[in-house]
């Protein structure tokens, strides 16, 4: 069972800072981590090889301090580790994204399943573990809570749903996204931390996967970032008065005058 | 303070306390609680490759010294020290396999025990505590091997434990000279368990008798030769012992840490309690304890860890020193955080029960004293 894991790397907090004039992340004094839901999918990868066998590689697209955290998924049981990065990849958005790490996947060869988190904490879309299906032409399930049963060429996963759970079954190989429900990551161990200290994590380029510059990077992406701004904060509270039924002819007035209701 | 850690130790001890941090503190108020051992955790510590540490390298082990192991101990203690010598009793039924074990009982238990498996180690019974000399459990030579008879009590891991170094009397008419050390597997004919003590503290580790009705214990499982119990036993406690000095500084650690924190925050009269001369010189009288715990601790780790053949006195320095500190440091802990300090719902009050036991535990403190002048009267004391 070969398996593929797709990381990324995100800022290590919910308070983001965004500079207006490039409409660009302020990563600076920012400790950048992995995605939470790829740690999901690294341990579910690493519990996959354990049991059948075979490898893990773990890939990113980002820039060249990705490396780290590809270090530390060799700490918890990945086998080999690849960074996408190169100036040509800059300004991806979720389409550039998923064409480059289908190039890579393509590259690597040899995979029976593809692992992705459920969607980012900083970009938040969820739409890269589709993509990167669609663009190898396999089968896709989205929010895995549990893989009951994979091998011989298939794959039945449990997901949880609003009102329940489905079964599904896909036929490998294929790219899955998983929820946090699906297992509880463990921590390193000292061997894996010895292994990852002296681990070479290879960089590919654009020109390492074929990828043709159309497809990737800014030029390759469908959407552009216009404009990124905060939402004004307006903060002004008008505490209503008296009985509730008073509160609420109060309340409606005041909507029908704002134009509202 | 720089203690000039190599970068292997500065790895465990993050991973430890990584762990500790993520993975017990959740949970350490509930095991306390329920009384409940943590089976779950000590797998985890095991897959950390943490149980590795103490064991050497032929045997799938990572070779550490005892630094390694107090700097693990230390950092789980910080947090919960029930659980860090649960781990660490698993050391100390290792020790005598690891300093006196035949090759072939090396690599038939050493690899288990790096893989996972807890140890647990068996010598005070009801009628011998601080003198170990009056154990009354007996080992008869049989064709079949030997067969026990007895009861040990107080024992850390009895019940979870799947290796047990057991020490019994192979010859009643020598005294301590007839005794002599086994290993026995948890499973053996005639081997049970009696009930879980409650404790004041460390409620979350499982103490109890170990109860032997003509069990039967291989030959080959006798750790070294007979009439060599005591002298096995001696050196496991001398090795271990630092062990313990580590859960103790990791127990002090833990209450300054979080009295400092409290105290930060608490206003009374209009500031902080730490802005209280009072509060602040508890709470540095508490720094320049730990401090000087963790020096004593360390110094003694890397004494033993430079070879030298005895460390009986320098063993039980750190052990009486670190575990009186504990229990210094949490009483006053307490004291400074006042009504939450005595509450169930703030971690102190666990740590000031916790820190009762390194007082008396793997030789109590008076026993030690003992054992520290005898050294003194033998080297008249002079400094070596
Ligand atoms: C401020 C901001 C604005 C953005 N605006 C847009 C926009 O307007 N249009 C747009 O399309 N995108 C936008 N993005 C998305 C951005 O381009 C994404 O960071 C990137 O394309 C990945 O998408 P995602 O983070 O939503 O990942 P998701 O699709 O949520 O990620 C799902 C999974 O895919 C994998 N994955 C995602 N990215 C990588 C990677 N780089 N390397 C390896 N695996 C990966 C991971 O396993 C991840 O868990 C924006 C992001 C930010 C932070
Ligand atoms: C929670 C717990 C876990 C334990 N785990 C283990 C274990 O894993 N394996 C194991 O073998 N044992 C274990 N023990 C036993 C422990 O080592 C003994 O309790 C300890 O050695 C003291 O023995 P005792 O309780 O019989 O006290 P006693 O020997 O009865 O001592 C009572 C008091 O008298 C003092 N005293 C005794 N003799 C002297 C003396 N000569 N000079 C001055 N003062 C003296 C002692 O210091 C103590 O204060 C454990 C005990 C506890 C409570």
């Amino acid at each position: 069972m070969n398996v593929i894991v797709c990381l990324k790397q995100v800022p290590g907090t919910t308070e983001v800072k965004i500079d207006p004039n490039t409409n660009t992340l302020i990563r600076q004094g920012i400790k950048a981590i992995v995605n939470p839901f790829d740690s999901y999918a690294l341990e579910e990868g690493v519990r996959l090889k354990e049991k059948h066998g075979g490898k893990v590689t773990a890939i990113s697209m980002g820039p060249p301090q990705a490396a780290d955290m590809l270090k530390d998924a060799i700490s918890v049981g990945a086998d080999e580790a690849v960074l996408l990065s190169d100036m040509a990849f800059a300004g991806s958005d979720t389409l550039a994204t998923a064409a480059a790490l289908g190039k890579a996947v393509e590259k690597i060869k040899n995979y029976d399943l593809i692992i992705c988190g459920r969607q980012t904490i900083d970009g938040d879309t969820g739409q890269v573990g589709p993509e990167l299906a669609e663009n190898l032409g396999i089968p896709f399930i989205a929010y895995v809570s549990k893989i009951e049963e994979i091998g011989n060429g298939k794959i039945r996963v449990q997901r949880a749903v609003e009102d329940g759970h489905e079964t599904i079954e896909a036929s490998l190989p294929a790219v899955i996204t998983v929820a946090k429900e699906i297992n509880v990551p463990r921590m390193p161990s000292l061997r894996g931390l010895s292994k990852s200290k002296s681990a070479q994590i290879p960089t590919w380029t654009a020109n390492d996967i074929d990828a043709p510059k159309e497809t990737i990077g800014q030029a390759g992406s469908g959407t552009w970032v216009v404009k990124v701004f905060y939402p004004q904060r307006i903060q002004h509270a008008e505490m209503l008065k008296g009985e509730p039924e008073v509160q609420a002819k109060a309340l409606i007035e005041k909507l029908k005058e704002a134009k509202m209701i | 303070m720089e203690y000039f850690l190599t970068e292997q130790q500065k790895t465990l001890k993050s991973l430890a306390h990584r762990i500790a941090e993520e993975r017990i503190l959740p949970v350490r108020a509930e095991l306390d609680e329920k009384e409940q051992f943590p089976k779950e955790i000590l797998k985890e510590l095991a897959d950390s490759d943490l149980f590795r540490i103490f064991i050497p390298e032929k045997y799938d082990g990572l070779g550490g010294g005892t630094l390694d192991l107090c700097l693990v101990v230390e950092e789980l203690s910080r947090v919960c020290s029930a659980v860090a010598v649960s781990f660490a009793a698993t050391a100390l039924g290792a020790y005598a396999i690891i300093l006196y074990g035949s090759e072939e009982q090396k690599q038939k238990y050493l690899p288990q025990i790096a893989s996972g498996k807890i140890a647990a180690f068996g010598l005070t019974e009801s009628n011998a505590g601080s003198d170990a000399s009056g154990i009354q459990t007996t080992a008869v030579k049989t064709p079949e091997g030997y067969i026990l008879n007895g009861t040990k009590q107080f024992i850390t891991n009895g019940g979870e434990a799947d290796i047990y170094t057991i020490v019994a009397l192979t010859d009643k008419t020598k005294g301590p000279r007839g005794a002599s050390a086994f290993i026995v597997e948890k499973d053996a004919p005639g081997f049970t368990f009696g009930k879980k003590e409650k404790k004041i503290g460390i409620r979350a580790s499982a103490t109890r008798e170990l109860v032997f009705r003509n069990c039967l214990v291989p030959a080959e499982n006798l750790i070294s030769r007979e009439g060599m119990g005591f002298i096995v036993t001696m050196k496991v406690l001398d090795n271990s012992r630092p062990g313990i000095s580590a859960q103790a500084l990791g127990i002090a650690q833990g209450a300054m840490e979080a009295a400092v924190g409290y105290t930060s925050q608490r206003i009374q009269f209009g500031q902080p309690l730490i802005s209280l001369p009072v509060v602040q010189y508890k709470l540095a009288e508490m720094a320049l304890q730990v401090e000087a715990a963790r020096a004593l601790v360390y110094a003694v780790a890397k004494t033993i860890d430079s070879g030298v053949k005895s460390f009986t006195e320098e063993s039980a320095m750190a052990k009486v020193f670190a575990s009186d500190v504990a229990m210094k440091v949490t009483v006053d802990a307490v004291q400074v955080c006042g009504g939450a300090g005595y509450m169930r719902d703030y971690p102190l009050e666990k740590m000031m029960r916790d820190a009762k036991i390194t007082q008396i535990y793997e030789g109590s403190n008076e026993v030690l004293h003992n054992a520290i002048a005898i050294e003194l009267r033998k080297r008249k004391g002079k400094r070596e």
